[in-house]
């Protein structure tokens, strides 16, 4: 990571005795998109909003590009949001609704004016100039309140939601939209969202929130591949989540003890954690492999029947209940076409790489 | 499938169930609203006569089968004639604006309050609003005889603070006109700017903070553009019943507070002249509904931005 734009030291706010968001430090580069992913009442927003000053926080620190901006208010913060509902004002045309932050600026008519027109450019909006927000789609809505955000050109770009009212198609063509716009203008973005496939496809680096605490920060790749926890493991994608001792734990390889899988599964690089120690194993469903006869590996490989299929088109998701009565979910890829997939109640062999199942200990 | 088309018409022709929930209350307006209204039209071009009732009649049926009708205009020209009833015209539109100016000024600060106080706090504030109903007006503005008396209690904390020595003239003042009207009238300000405010997008207010717009500009550009049809609701069920009020005037107010209402009630029951009174509430009358459809269609243009 570059040098760190915005830096959020110990931060920390209480409601009463509810504590929304605890000790959370955070360093986010320029240009960065980075999301705070969590479910709801994770203590996100409250993050999020604490960044925009409409909260004060109980303790801690947030400068931005080198300037204390903790106890700064809304309107003097180089902070501009975009709102979940998109909050834009009623009673102004489209036109006015972007023009309102310049205006607060003191610039002059004929700069606004054309600051407007450019970024309404920008989000493809020339030709809605004067239509009121009630006269416009929920993706033109979007755009206005993009625009009115960006106009400014903030030093950070909060986005709540930023997709959240929008259909599943409309999100799809829209998530590029915004990652070219932040790319085009070199704004920094936090984006809070729920939704994982959303930070996946739009954040450089995502944080995992729960309960007021950042449990992991990185790439999407990271969190996927590399969750740090169970709860990371489980709230990225979908996951096969087993617990298990560890028996060996050498440099080049360890083993864990799986009850449950009825198998030891065996790891190709060491997990360096206390030996006997109980941990959690997790294999993502993508992961596993599935053939009609035994497959000639000697580790990590189990039998078992299918006990339902779902076909997805891209991929077929079976559920495999084990001896042990473990069931565990795998998905293949339907790579041709008139492919012989399994069938309900077939007997398979389910087997996995060394390299893929992650250890977690929390 | 025939049977339901024809099922379907019959349905159709027949009023249906909301008709009638539409029709009782304006079957109760008819009874009691236009037929007076007609009745007091009738006599405002009646000609006074020493009689009982004091007026001669504007449809006569002559003996060779002719129906007269008989419209004496001389009453609005003596109404428009008179300074007097013009000057009480004035006086009554000033007394009331300036009385829904300040239910205004003290009305919405209070609805904000309501609107933005803790969910427990606020139904107990709005009570606070309304309990006043629960007693009969004409008692609460006698109530305000007591307060405002030579010897009631304001003179004398005022007395006993020192700040005068003598009890200050009150009563049958300009001022005990507007304490009246001001305190009556407060919760109809009240009720619909709290509705509007209640309405009010928090996320709206802040999104103007967040542009770089601080408290006051707030308020000024986002809140109250956006409360203005509470504030149009607010003064009008303030001004129109204050422009013909008549009982604050009558115990509030001097001999020279002229209001409307106490003249056509002076008309009524001093002069016996009824139809120079009917034909000042005739004028008050369409004065008021001129007022109302004039704000009306600037509400309806400003209800144009919301959905």
């Amino acid at each position: 990571m570059s040098e760190a734009y915005i830096r959020i030291e110990q931060l920390t706010k209480r409601f009463g005795e509810f504590v929304a968001v605890r000790q959370v430090s955070l360093e986010i580069a320029k240009g960065e998109v980075f999301c705070l992913l969590g479910g709801s009442g994770c203590g996100k927003t409250t993050l999020l909003r604490m960044l925009a000053g409409f909260e004060e926080p109980s303790e801690g620190r947030v400068t931005i590009d080198g300037v204390d901006v903790t106890h700064v208010p809304p309107y003097e913060r180089p902070v501009n949001m975009m709102f979940q509902s998109y909050a834009l004002f009623p009673h102004m045309t489209v036109e006015q609704n972007v023009a309102f932050g310049l205006r607060q600026d003191g610039l002059r008519r004929a700069a606004i004016s054309s600051q407007v027109r450019d970024m309404l450019a920008l989000v493809q909006l020339e030709g809605y100039e004067k239509r009121k927000p009630h006269q416009l789609s929920g993706g033109q809505r979007q755009r206005v309140a993009l625009a009115r955000a960006l106009v400014k050109r903030p030093k950070l770009l909060l986005l709540d939601e930023p997709l959240g009212a929008l259909d599943k198609k409309l999100r799809e063509h829209t998530q590029f939209e915004l990652i070219k716009l932040q790319e085009q203008l070199g704004v920094t973005f936090v984006i809070v969202t729920h939704d994982q496939e959303e930070a996946m496809t739009l954040a450089t680096r995502i944080g995992v929130m729960r309960a007021g605490e950042i449990l992991q920060v990185g790439t999407p790749a990271d969190i996927y591949e590399f969750p740090n926890s169970r709860f990371v493991a489980d709230f990225i994608g979908s996951v096969n989540m087993m617990a298990g001792r560890l028996t060996v734990d050498e440099a080049d390889h360890a083993r864990i003890d799986c009850p449950e899988l009825g198998v030891s599964v065996y790891i190709d690089h060491g997990v360096s954690g206390p030996p006997d120690s109980s941990v959690s194993v997790a294999i993502r469903p993508e992961k596993i492999q599935m053939s009609a006869a035994k497959p000639a590996q000697p580790d990590n490989v189990v039998n078992g029947v299918i006990s339902g299929v779902a076909y997805l088109g891209g991929a077929t998701r079976y559920l495999v209940r084990l001896p042990t009565g473990l069931q565990l979910k795998v998905t293949a890829p339907n790579t041709h076409r008139h492919e012989e997939n399994f069938q309900q109640d077939e007997s398979v062999w389910l087997y996995w790489d060394g390299s893929a199942p992650v250890v977690v200990t929390r | 499938m025939h049977g339901l088309l024809s099922n379907r018409r019959l349905q159709r022709l027949l009023p249906s169930g909301s008709w009638y929930v539409i029709a009782a209350p304006y079957l109760w307006l008819l009874l009691f609203f236009l037929i007076p209204f007609l009745i007091v039209l009738k006599i405002s071009f009646a000609n006074i006569v020493l009689a009982m009732p004091p007026v001669e009649p504007v449809f006569v049926w002559t003996q060779d089968q002719i129906l007269q009708i008989r419209l004496h205009f001389s009453n609005f020209a003596f109404v428009f004639g008179d300074d007097l009833y013009i000057e009480a015209f004035l006086n009554s539109i000033k007394v009331a604006g300036i009385s829904t100016l300040l239910a205004l000024l003290l009305g919405y600060p209070m609805a904000y309050g309501i609107a933005r106080a803790p969910n427990g706090w606020r139904n107990v504030l709005f009570l606070l609003v309304v309990l006043p109903f629960f007693t009969s007006f004409l008692l609460r503005v006698y109530a305000w005889l007591g307060l405002l008396g030579r010897n009631g209690p304001i003179n004398g904390v005022l007395m006993h603070l020192g700040l005068i020595h003598e009890p200050l003239q009150l009563l049958q003042t300009d001022f005990a006109v507007y304490i009246g009207m001001v305190y009556s009238y407060l919760p109809f300000m009240i009720l619909p700017l709290y509705s509007a405010i209640e309405k009010l997008d928090l996320n709206l207010l802040e999104a103007a903070a967040d542009l770089g717009c601080r408290p006051a500009r707030v308020f000024m550009k986002v809140t109250l553009p956006l409360t203005k049809q509470g504030i149009f609701a607010g003064c009008l069920l303030v001004f129109i019943p204050a422009v013909g009020e008549y009982v604050i005037p009558a115990l509030l107010g001097g001999p020279d507070t002229l209001m409307i209402g106490r003249v056509v009630w002076d008309e009524f029951f001093g002069n016996r002249d009824w139809p120079v009174a009917s034909a000042l509430a005739i004028v008050l009358l369409v004065l008021l509904s001129g007022l109302v459809l004039l704000l009306q269609r600037v509400q309806a243009r400003g209800e144009a931005i919301h959905e």
